[in-house]
C-alpha cells in the first residue's frame, strides 16, 4: 500500500476553489492537492500519495534520524563480521567493505 | 531524490546491520504489515542481510492483494456496462475477478482507464457529463482521504455522474485479527508509515498492551526498514511492547487531523472481507449515509453480487505466518503470478508472488563469481 | 512443486509451467499482449509460431537473419501505435525509421532499404500526417537509410489512432560477424550503451501530466554507427539488443533464457538518470522495465570487453556506456541484480505493459 514519495513545494494556486501546488520530486514537477495540508509553504517538503499532500516531511526529524545512524554498529570487532556472516547465510556474495561504503 | 537517497545509503545500512547482528540472541518472527514495505524489502534484498533469527513475515497491507473478488466481480460488473467509464489505479487492472480482469473488460470494449490519482477520475466525470464515472476505491487509510476528497468535490461541485466502488480497510482491525488467530507466530509489527502519516500512532498503545506486542511505526526506506527492525528487535530483547516511532519524519502523534476530518465525515466504519482471510470485524470504511447516492454499489445494484473465494487457496495462514507459501498444494502449480488464485500471488509484493520468484533462486546455487566483475 | 518440475533448467518451456493452460482464458487479446512481455511472448508462440512454421522465424530474434544468393541479410519488422504521436524528443516519424534501424543492427547490419506503410485515420489532419512524414524522412537520411516502397490506407474515423507506421528493413550482416543469444557463454560482460528509462519516462511525462524541471527527450536514435564501431573493435560480439519495451529488465531476460546462461547485474552500475528516477519514483515504476529507444545492451566476450566499451565511449551514442554485470553459469535463463545494500533480487520478464501504481 501507500507508495508516497517526499516532494518540495515550488508554488502554490487556487483552481476550482481547491488548494493545489506544483511539487517537484527529484527534478519532476507534478501537480498536487494540498487540501489535507493547507498550511504547507513553499519550500517545504511533503510526503505525496496519489495526488494529495499527506503530511509534511519534519527535515530536522530526518537529520536527526541519519546522525542517529550515524552513531550505530560500532560493535562488530567484538562478533565478527555480521555484513559477510548474514550475505553468506543468505549464500550471496558479500560485497568488499570498500565497495559497501561508496 | 532527496529524503529517499539518504535513507539508502549502504555505510548506514551496514551499521545498522551490525548493531541489529548484536542485538538478536534467538528467533524472533516480526510481521511488516505494509505490502510497500514488502516491496522495499524484496527490491532491495534487505531479508537476505538481516541475522537468521530474525524471519520478516509479509503481512496483508497491500491494498489489491486484500481486495475480496466479491468486490473485483462487481467493478467487473459495473466496467462491462455500456456508457461507463471505469476508473481505476493501474493495480488493480491485472487482478483477476471470477475468470476475467478488467484487461479483458477493456479487450471485450469496456472503457477501462488507469488514473494516477483519484482527482483524474472526477475531471473525466466533469468532462464526459453524459457518462457514469466510477473510480474504483480501494486502499488502506493512506488512500482513503484522496478517494473521500472526490465524493466530497462530486457533492459540493454538483457532479453527478460520479460515484465510487468502495473497498476501504483499516490496518488495525487487520493486525488485531492476526494476533487473535491461537496460532500466531508474530511477535511484533512493523507497522505502516504511511497509513500513520494520516491516522496517527493512537489506535496502537491498546493493541500493543492487550496482545503484548511491539508495535514500531516504520517508514519504506531501506534504512527505514531497518531502524523498524532494529528497535522491534531490542523491544522484544528487553521483554517490553510499547509503541514506538521509527519514522517520525513523516509520522505526527496526532497524524493528519484534516484528512481524518474528512474520512469521519465520508465514512463510517463497517465490516469487511480480506481476500483469502475473510470477514474481519470493523476492519473497512463505506460511504456514511450522507454520501450514499455517490456509492457505485447501489447505483448499479451489483450489491447482491456473491462470490466465493477458491478453496485450494491457503492465502489466509500464509498471510498469518502458519505456513510458507510452497507449503500450499495449489503453490507453482495451480496458482502462479500469471494464474493467481488469491490475495499472496496477485501482487508482486504479496508474499506468495516474492516467494514464488525466490524459491527459484534458492534452486539453484549462489552467483558466488558475481564479485569479479564489477 | 519442485519434485515434479524443475524450474530452473533451461529445457523448460517458460510458457509451459508459468501457464499451464496456455492463453488461459484469454479468449481476446489484452493491452498485454503488445507489451513485450509474457503476454506478448506467448502470442508468438502459441499462435503464430506454430500457424507460420519456418526456420527463420524460430530464431524469434527482433531481427532474422538469412541468407539470400550467397549473402547473408538482416530482416525487420515493426508497427509503431505510439500515443502521443509527437512527444518530447521525437514522434512517431523518428520511431518508425530507429525502430527498425536499430532491429537490424542488433543483427550487426547497417540498414540498406526500408519500407513504410501508413494507416491513417479518417479526419486526422493533413499537417499532422506532414509533420510525421518530414520527421520519417530526417531519421531515414541520418541513419543513412532509403525508404525504398510504402504504402497508404485509410480507415474510418474511430478505427484507428490517428496515425499508425509500419517499416520493414533489410541491410547486410558483414562477414564473420554472428550474433546470437545461443553463444553468450559464462563470462561474458553485459554492457549497456547509456543512461536507461529515458524514452518511456519522456512519453509517460506527456501521458500523465508530469513536468521536468530539465528537459527529459526521448533517446531515440539509430544506432547502426554505434554497432559498426563496435564490430570494427572485434567481430566477436556475442549478442546485441535494444531494451525497448519491457526495458532493460525483458532484453536481459530474454538472452538469459535464450542463451540457458545466468545473468548477474549491478544495480549501483546501471545508469539511471536523475529525472528518470524521480519519475519512476512517483509513479512507482523500476527504471529497468521502463523502454528505451536509442540504447543497446552488449554481451561481450571477456577479453574484447575493455577494447569495446572504450570505442562505445568513443561514439556520440555511447559516451556514457557503462559494465553492469556477466553471464553467469548459475541459475541459468535467470537475472539477478546485486542490489545497492548487497543483497540480491530477482529481476524477473515483465508480464505484460508497467502501469503506474499505488502500492
Amino acid at each position: 500500500m501507500c507508495l508516497a514519495v517526499p516532494g518540495r513545494v515550488l508554488d502554490i494556486q487556487e483552481r476550482d476553489g481547491t488548494r493545489m501546488a506544483s511539487v517537484d520530486f527529484g527534478g519532476v514537477v507534478k501537480e498536487v492537492c494540498l487540501e489535507y495540508l493547507p498550511d504547507l509553504q513553499v519550500g517545504e517538503y511533503a510526503i505525496v500519495h496519489v495526488g494529495f499532500a499527506l503530511q509534511r516531511l519534519d527535515e530536522e526529524s530526518a537529520k536527526q534520524t541519519l546522525e542517529l545512524f550515524e552513531t550505530l554498529g560500532m560493535l562488530q570487532e567484538e562478533f565478527g563480521d555480521p555484513w559477510d556472516m548474514a550475505a553468506e547465510a543468505a549464500g550471496t556474495p558479500p560485497p568488499s567493505h570498500e565497495e559497501a561504503r561508496k | 531524490m532527496k529524503y529517499i537517497d539518504e535513507f539508502q545509503d549502504p555505510e548506514l545500512a551496514r551499521r545498522l546491520l551490525d548493531e541489529i547482528h548484536a542485538t538478536v540472541t534467538r528467533p524472533w518472527a516480526l510481521m511488516e504489515v505494509c505490502g510497500g514495505q514488502t516491496h522495499s524489502i524484496i527490491r532491495h534484498g534487505i531479508d537476505q542481510l538481516l541475522p537468521e533469527q530474525v524471519e520478516l513475515i509479509h503481512g496483508p497491507g497491500c491494498p489489491v492483494c486484500v481486495t475480496p473478488l466479491e468486490v473485483i466481480d462487481k467493478a467487473l460488473e459495473i466496467a462491462s456496462r455500456p456508457g461507463v467509464i471505469f476508473c481505476s489505479f493501474g493495480d488493480m487492472l491485472r487482478v483477476p475477478g471470477t475468470g476475467r480482469d478488467l484487461f479483458q473488460v477493456r479487450g471485450e470494449g469496456g472503457d477501462v482507464r488507469v488514473v494516477y490519482s483519484p482527482l483524474d477520475a472526477l475531471r473525466i466525470a466533469q468532462q464526459n457529463p453524459d457518462r457514469q464515472v466510477v473510480f474504483f476505491g480501494i486502499g488502506f487509510e493512506t488512500t482513503a482521504p484522496p478517494n473521500a476528497m472526490t465524493v466530497y468535490q462530486a457533492r459540493k461541485l454538483g457532479i453527478p455522474n460520479f460515484s465510487l466502488l468502495v473497498s476501504h480497510v483499516r490496518v488495525p482491525p487487520a493486525i488485531e485479527a492476526i494476533m487473535r488467530s491461537p496460532s500466531c507466530r508474530v511477535q511484533g509489527f512493523l507497522a505502516a508509515g504511511h497509513v500513520c502519516s494520516v491516522m496517527g500512532v493512537d489506535e496502537y498503545p491498546e493493541l500493543a498492551e492487550r496482545y503484548r506486542v511491539p508495535i514500531v511505526v516504520t517508514g519504506f526506506e531501506p534504512l527505514d526498514i531497518l531502524e523498524g527492525v532494529r528497535r522491534t528487535v531490542a523491544q522484544l530483547e528487553r521483554g517490553e511492547h510499547t509503541v514506538a516511532n521509527a519514522y517520525p519524519r513523516a509520522v505526527r502523534p496526532e497524524g493528519n487531523p484534516a484528512a481524518k476530518a474528512m474520512l469521519a465525515d465520508v465514512f463510517e466504519v463497517t465490516d469487511r472481507s480480506w481476500r483469502g482471510i475473510g470477514v474481519i470485524p470493523a476492519s473497512g470504511w463505506r460511504l456514511s449515509a450522507e454520501y450514499r447516492d455517490f456509492d457505485a454499489e447501489f447505483r448499479f445494484s451489483v450489491e447482491d453480487i456473491r462470490t466465493r473465494e477458491p478453496d485450494a487457496c491457503r492465502s489466509g495462514e500464509v498471510l498469518q505466518g502458519l505456513i510458507k507459501p510452497h507449503e500450499c498444494e495449489a503453490f507453482g502449480t495451480l496458482c502462479t503470478p500469471r494464474t493467481p488464485l488469491g490475495a499472496t500471488m496477485v501482487s508482486s509484493e504479496g508474499a506468495c508472488a516474492a516467494y514464488y520468484l525466490y524459491r527459484r533462486l534458492d534452486l539453484t546455487p549462489a552467483p558466488r563469481e558475481a564479485t569479479s566483475v564489477v | 512443486m519442485s519434485d515434479t518440475i524443475d524450474l530452473t533448467t533451461s529445457s523448460v518451456d517458460p510458457a509451459a509451467w508459468t501457464c499451464p493452460a496456455p492463453l488461459r482464458d484469454q479468449s481476446r487479446i489484452v493491452m498485454g499482449h503488445g507489451g513485450g512481455g509474457t503476454l506478448s511472448a506467448e502470442l508468438v508462440r502459441h499462435v503464430f509460431a506454430p500457424a507460420f512454421g519456418g526456420d527463420a522465424l524460430a530464431q524469434l530474434g527482433d531481427s532474422a537473419a538469412l541468407s539470400l544468393g550467397g549473402v547473408r541479410l538482416a530482416f525487420s519488422t515493426d508497427s509503431f501505435v505510439v500515443r502521443p504521436l509527437f512527444f518530447p524528443g521525437g514522434s512517431i516519424g523518428d520511431l518508425a525509421v530507429n525502430g527498425t534501424v536499430n532491429d537490424l543492427a542488433m543483427s550487426g547490419a547497417r540498414a540498406s532499404y526500408l519500407s513504410c506503410g501508413f494507416i491513417l485515420e479518417e479526419g486526422v489532419e493533413m499537417e499532422r500526417v506532414a509533420r510525421v512524414a518530414d520527421a520519417l524522412g530526417r531519421a531515414a537520411r541520418v541513419a543513412g537509410v532509403e525508404v525504398a516502397t510504402g504504402d497508404t490506407k485509410v480507415v474510418e474515423a474511430g478505427h484507428g489512432d490517428g496515425i499508425f507506421i509500419n517499416t520493414a528493413g533489410v541491410g547486410l550482416i558483414p562477414d564473420g560477424v554472428d550474433l546470437r543469444p545461443q553463444r553468450v557463454v559464462p563470462g561474458d560482460v553485459v554492457i549497456v550503451s547509456g543512461p536507461i528509462g529515458v524514452h518511456g519516462v519522456a512519453i509517460l511525462s506527456v501521458r500523465e501530466g508530469l513536468e521536468f524541471g530539465v528537459e527529459i527527450e526521448s533517446d531515440c536514435a539509430a544506432l547502426g554507427g554505434l554497432v559498426e564501431a563496435m564490430l570494427a573493435v572485434t567481430p566477436d560480439l556475442h549478442v546485441l539488443r535494444d531494451p525497448t519495451r519491457g526495458g532493460l529488465a525483458a532484453a536481459l531476460n530474454e538472452i538469459a533464457t535464450a542463451s540457458g546462461t545466468g545473468v548477474v547485474v549491478t544495480e549501483r552500475e546501471i545508469p539511471v538518470p536523475q529525472a528518470v528516477a524521480g519519475a519512476c519514483a512517483v509513479l512507482g515504476l523500476d527504471p529497468m522495465y521502463v523502454a528505451n529507444e536509442g540504447k543497446l545492451v552488449a554481451f561481450v566476450p571477456r577479453e574484447h570487453a575493455d577494447a569495446v566499451l572504450e570505442a562505445m565511449r568513443a561514439h556520440p551514442l555511447g559516451l556514457e556506456s557503462r559494465i553492469i554485470g556477466e553471464a553467469v553459469a548459475v541459475h541459468p535463463g535467470m537475472v539477478v541484480a546485486r542490489t545497492g545494500l548487497g543483497g540480491t533480487r530477482v529481476v524477473d520478464m515483465p508480464i505484460g505493459e508497467q502501469l503506474p501504481r499505488i502500492c
